[in-house]
């Protein structure tokens, strides 16, 4: 058991790493959901349930849904802002 | 200040704090031996003091109820502040983002397969019934309010996928999902007080216990983890509406 | 050093996150790096509290006498999770404001933030 805990813990750190080093936020938001999940295999194998739940629909669910929604929000007003521009252009 | 200079500071930073911590860490005890009294203490009293059979639920719940009291009202602050952060600024500004025509990059999109909208719509019924389920069983097993909350309020988004904008939006906007999340935060906040008007002190469990294993057990954990999973749903219900709404309404008078 | 393991990488998770941070061009990648950061307490957390052979603290299936771990640093855990969502969601609307207002996600280039 403390075995397979310690390599996990490995893993994580690596991912962790992984995710600061990407550079395209889109491609950081499924990093971020990977590591969720490990983190909530992480929880469980140490007994706790609970919070392997809580993790599962948090880090894996509901923070990379509310990250996209921000992402796609400022993409929509990007693309609104350069139309203006573009109109006003011709 | 420049990057580098930036990173050099954290570079001394990071060393300073790497050895104070190892400083620390090699007089804690061995890892996997937990010697402190408090977790046997309550491990051993939970099931025969509240009739609950979910030790992290009691406490979170009940033990220290006061915290996730705070926690509850973060949470509703929180999304008071989103919704005030993102609302629309003047009416001619709402005009300019919600109406006219689409911007080009939001126009072509690949048509989604018909298998996929019809599996994902039927799954959207499982994922409530199986959040509910989560939510109400939390003194019994792992879950509680939190996850099943949670889970309901990303059923919705399953219709978005399935390009349902529609009953998306009427799902997600209605004006009851604001108001149960003020039922659920207040509601937690006045079964604390029911405790005081019975002459006990603030959050006493003081609803009959019932059997052990019974859905109706343990008094007001079960309740109070009703009531954080309808706050957190409606909560999270409103923050997606938030940054959608004006890529929804503007779908939506396309349509007509 | 081995009997001390998840401590050390808490240290690494939290010093990574700290870095990605310090190093960061985008403020949504900033915001990420700051889960990351508040990961770092969750492996701390749960180091703390593991006890070898011990059960998951749920009694339904097992007898209340069993020797389990820690279940107090779980609840902390949970209340962690929780405010780490709520943070991560008001950030991110402040996010999406500084883009309206200032044009540019660089934190470098937000002209009217400099003081």
């Amino acid at each position: 058991m403390r075995f397979w805990g310690a390599g996990l813990l490995i893993l994580i750190a690596a991912s962790a790493f992984a995710i600061v080093r990407t550079d395209d936020v889109r491609n950081q938001v499924l990093a971020l959901s990977f590591y969720g999940l490990l983190l909530g295999l992480m929880f469980f194998i140490f007994q706790a349930p609970d919070v392997a739940l809580s993790q599962i629909t948090v880090g894996a669910m509901a923070l990379p849904l509310m990250v996209m929604l921000a992402l796609t929000r400022m993409k929509h007003r990007a693309a609104l802002g350069k139309g203006e521009k573009e109109k006003s252009h011709e | 200040m420049s990057e580098k200079r930036r990173l050099l500071l954290f570079l001394a930073g990071a060393v300073g704090l790497a050895a104070i911590y190892t400083a620390g860490i090699l007089n804690m005890p061995a890892w996997g031996t937990y010697r402190g009294p408090y977790g046997d203490v309550i491990a051993g009293l939970v099931v025969f003091q509240r009739h609950a059979t979910d030790v992290v639920n009691a406490i979170t719940y009940d033990y220290r109820g006061f915290d996730t009291l705070g926690e509850e009202f973060i949470l509703f602050s929180a999304v008071t502040g989103v919704t005030l952060l993102l609302r629309p600024e003047s009416e001619e500004k709402k005009k300019k983002f919600e109406e006219g025509e689409n911007p080009a990059s939001f126009q072509d999109r690949a048509a989604l397969s018909e298998t996929v909208q019809v599996f994902t719509t039927a799954m959207f019924g499982f994922s409530v019934l199986f959040g509910i389920y989560i939510g109400t069983h939390g003194q019994l097993t792992p879950g509680g309010g939190f996850q099943g909350g949670l889970i309901v309020a990303a059923a919705p988004m399953l219709l978005y996928v399935a390009e349902n904008t529609e009953a998306f939006e009427r799902i997600i906007s209605h004006p009851i999902a604001d108001f149960l999340e003020s039922v659920g935060a207040s509601a937690y906040a006045l079964i604390g007080v029911g405790a005081l008007a019975l002459g006990l002190p603030f959050l006493t469990n003081m609803l009959p216990l019932g059997t052990t294993g019974d859905i109706f057990s343990s008094g007001t954990i079960a309740l109070i983890s009703a009531c954080v999973g309808l706050e957190v749903a409606a909560a999270f219900m409103g923050l997606t509406y938030e940054y959608l709404r004006e890529i929804l309404s503007r779908s939506r008078n396309e349509e007509d | 050093m081995l009997a001390d393991f998840p401590y050390y990488i808490a240290a690494w998770i939290f010093l990574c996150g700290l870095y990605g941070i310090v190093r960061s061009r985008h403020l949504v990648h900033t915001v990420i790096c700051l889960t990351i950061l508040q990961s770092s307490t969750y492996v701390l957390l749960l180091a703390i509290g593991f006890r070898a052979g011990g059960y998951a603290p749920v009694f339904a299936g097992i007898s209340p006498g069993v020797v389990t771990v820690d279940p107090v640093v779980q609840s902390l855990m949970l209340t962690d999770i929780v405010v780490e969502t709520t943070v991560v969601a008001l950030l991110l609307a402040m996010v999406v404001k500084a883009f309206e207002k200032g044009g540019t996600t660089s934190p470098d280039d937000l002209r009217f933030m400099r003081g």
